[in-house]
């Protein structure tokens, strides 16, 4: 059962924390190229009247920094996490589908490398629509370059990988549990993985049907969202957001997962009211599809549509508060550790009750239509996915890295990037609050010296450069745990989940022997499995063909990139014949 | 048994893992079609010129090719039984039906498409006519991709590597088959029965 190395045993495999590692390396190489992009906006904005970067430029930083740390840098994060925590978790050796699990990696990578590509081509025609790339403003008369082809075309592909994760990972967590895990006992991130998953399932079609319509505008000459035609760019803003609502809740809710698990482990004591954090995420999950129109109370849907958008959107923060309040309980009187993994946790508490709160603030329509478009809103929702979800995705690196590699990340160094983190966040985004509130719009390149903001803007600069070095700390981190961490051993944090259970890094079947699950906190309720020496345990073998196949996606892709229509046979026929050779090469599960 | 029949694992649902995972498959495919039809409804009558839906339908010669497509199931169904009951005789015959029935469903929307482009309605033309063509395209290809699903399945028969073992296999391929019926029914209903 020894674990086959080289280059051939990582591009076929399909174990679930190899693909975990291919996750989050990716990701998290796409987190630093999206907080370069940051970095350059802030340069821009450190002075009013700047000319560090063209007009051009700067709208292709902003809308690729909000794409890619949407789509390619906090999801993918979250991915690694289901990836190699969940089935540890449940007490699985694989996911339900290995190979359709190799293949949303692939799939994620290729509308990655795709996506970005187009910074490379001559002139950088890079997407520059904003992440939300409102129509008409996407449409070809006003944006003829192929920037949004990249862009459109890339979120098609990446789509795609989040729908194969979103089937598989429903599936796994449904049906792949040890005997004896039942729901209520199912640890939290892997609760809130499942929630997330139906979320993904759901959400993805919708942002399909609208980038279809949009690609059929721009490449077929069709109507969708031209008013000329009596199209109505509105529909973009429906679809958009109401994919782009739960997105948010994809984005929040394994994070919260994350804080679950962190909190009861470093207060030594069980999550204050389980079945209540439980159903309150699956709340989220559910209201997270009736609050969209709160992106566009601007728009002006007229007072029924505003008055019922606020009431949804007000209510949705009870579920939530409902959360803050049991981790907060969970803590109480617990013999709490403040190691990074915790600090992290209890960031993130206070960082998404700020965001949370401004939140709420917008959903007022009176008090939006000051809001929009502003810095507030990007203060806002900083707070809520970098305040909140990186915060949470930082608390799970620190937690499960040494299950992961079987060493702990230095905590004095940890502990100065949790600080410059903080202190970076906060400087960064914290005053644009008031640079929002006192008029200066977003997504626009520079700003007036007469406004009256160029200090807090400076602020904000020399924020995000500490943000920038309290990243250089943890890549350094990282690096130097590689030869020189403390070897972690099963379970360095005293946690009370399976994953615990076993050694650090886990063998290549996970467990020796299948747990019996007996209660909610295993490891602390009762001994861990006797150790039995293993029979013959099957493990998947790998697979070219997942790869193979989601070459096809990129390949088809190019077609109405360069208007060239056989390729869109090349690559029908690339994920054809993977697709074929994958169904019926050998291959157990 | 073949060297290919699938171990029954233990899922803690008693269901199979597959199917499980093709239903939500499924349930994804409702919002992918739901999206599909809103459109469709929101834009009716917004177009700014002709054609419009009560100049160019053909209601007759559309509701043979759904009779057509609604008595696939039908054969699905039976290939379905003849699969479970290890009958692979009547197994290739009614798969090939389905692939057959899914044939001409698509023979009559090429029929209906090159009749509509040359009575002047494109994608381009008018509203309806590009969320017809995207709502009742995108439907083609998922019956497109039936048949070909029929067709491997009839082949594999033919090769003598399909049986009873693999009736789950074959149940699958009937779920997505009478999930893309359905929807026609939908898109019959409110596309061409209730057109305004």
């Amino acid at each position: 059962m020894s674990e086959a190395t080289g280059l051939k045993s990582w591009l076929t495999t399909t174990d679930h924390k190899r693909i975990g590692k291919l996750y989050f390396w990716t990701a998290f190489v796409m987190f630093l190229i999206g907080g370069l992009e940051a970095e350059l906006i802030r340069i821009q904005l450190a002075k009013p009247e700047n000319t560090f970067v063209t007009a051009d430029t700067y709208n292709q930083l902003f809308t690729m920094h909000g794409t890619t740390m949407v789509f390619m840098a906090l999801m993918p994060l979250a991915a690694a996490f289901f990836n190699y925590i969940v089935p540890l978790q449940i007490g699985a050796r694989d996911v339900a589908f290995p190979r359709l699990n190799a293949f949303s990696y692939w799939v994620f990578l290729l509308g990655t490398v795709f996506m970005n590509a187009s910074w490379l081509l001559p002139h950088h025609p890079a997407p520059d629509g904003g992440w939300f790339g409102y129509a008409t403003l996407t449409e070809k008369q006003f944006n003829p370059g192929p920037n949004i082809d990249f862009w459109l075309l890339g979120l098609q592909i990446l789509g795609i990988a989040s729908l194969a994760a979103g089937f598989n990972f429903i599936v796994t967590i449904l049906n792949l549990r040890a005997p004896g895990m039942k729901m209520m006992r199912l640890p939290v991130f892997s609760w809130m993985t499942l929630v997330t998953s139906f979320l993904m399932i759901t959400a993805f079609p919708v942002i399909t049907v609208a980038l279809v319509f949009l690609m059929f505008d721009r490449v077929f000459g069709t109507h969708f969202y031209l008013p000329s035609a009596g199209g109505d760019p509105v529909l973009w803003q429906h679809l958009f957001w109401l994919f782009g609502h739960p997105e948010v809740y994809i984005l929040i809710l394994p994070a919260m997962g994350v804080v679950s698990e962190v909190l009861p482990t470093f207060s030594r004591k069980p999550l204050f009211g389980y079945t209540v954090v439980v159903y309150s995420g699956v709340l989220i999950g559910f209201m997270g599809w009736g609050v969209w129109s709160h992106h566009m109370f601007s728009v002006g849907l007229g007072p029924i549509a505003d008055s019922v958008f606020a009431l949804t959107t007000m209510l949705i923060a009870i579920p939530t508060g409902v959360k803050i309040f049991n981790w907060l309980a969970t803590l109480w009187g617990g013999q709490i550790r403040l190691t990074t993994a915790m600090c992290f946790a209890l960031g993130f508490i206070g960082l998404f009750t700020i965001g949370g709160l401004s939140g709420v603030t917008h959903a007022s329509p009176p008090a939006d239509l000051q809001q929009t478009d502003t810095y507030y809103v990007v203060a806002h929702f900083h707070y809520v996915l970098f305040g909140g979800t990186m915060m949470g995705l930082f608390a799970g690196m620190y937690y499960w890295w040494p299950k992961m590699t079987g060493r702990l990340l230095s905590e004095p160094l940890g502990l100065v990037h949790f600080w410059l983190t903080f202190i970076g966040m906060n400087l960064t985004f914290f005053p644009m609050h008031f640079t929002g509130l006192l008029g200066m719009p977003r997504r626009v390149y520079t700003y007036s010296h007469d406004l009256g903001v160029d200090d807090m803007n400076m602020v904000s600069t020399i924020g995000a450069v500490i943000l920038g070095i309290g990243m250089i700390v943890f890549v350094y981190n990282i690096w130097r745990t590689r030869k020189h961490g403390a070897v972690a051993g099963p379970n360095p944090w005293g946690g009370a989940t399976l994953e615990w259970s076993i050694p650090s890094p886990p063998p290549v079947h996970n467990f020796d022997v299948i747990p019996n699950v007996t209660s909610r906190l295993p490891l602390w309720d009762s001994s861990p499995a006797p150790k039995a020496p293993p029979g013959h345990i099957h493990v998947p073998g790998g697979s070219w063909w997942p790869m193979v196949a989601a070459a096809g996606l990129p390949l088809m892709a190019l077609a109405p990139l360069t208007h060239t229509l056989w390729i869109v046979f090349v690559g029908g026929a690339v994920l054809i014949y993977g697709i074929y050779r994958w169904a019926y090469e050998p291959f157990e599960v | 048994m073949s060297h290919a029949a699938p171990p029954t694992h233990y899922t803690s649902m008693g269901l199979d893992s597959r199917k499980m995972g093709f239903w939500a498959f499924i349930g994804s495919e409702c919002l992918l079609f739901g999206s599909l039809i809103s459109t469709y409804l929101v834009y009716q009558g917004r177009s700014v010129s002709g054609p419009t839906p009560a100049q160019i339908l053909n209601i007759p010669v559309t509701s043979i090719s759904t009779f057509d497509l609604l008595m696939s199931s039908l054969w699905m169904v039976l290939a379905l039984a003849a699969v479970q009951r290890g009958d692979m005789k009547w197994a290739k015959v009614w798969l090939l039906g389905v692939a057959i029935g899914g044939t001409i469903f698509l023979g009559f929307q090429f029929y209906e498409f090159s009749s509509f482009v040359r009575e002047g309605l494109t994608m381009q033309a008018n509203l309806f006519g590009a969320t017809f063509f995207i709502l009742t395209g995108t439907h083609g290809a998922h019956v497109t991709v039936g048949v070909l699903w029929m067709l491997t399945l009839w082949v594999r028969a033919l090769q003598g590597k399909l049986g009873p073992q693999h009736a789950m296999t074959v149940e699958i391929a009937g779920l997505y088959w009478h999930f893309v019926d359905v929807i026609w029914i939908v898109i019959f209903t409110l596309v061409y029965l209730l057109h305004k």
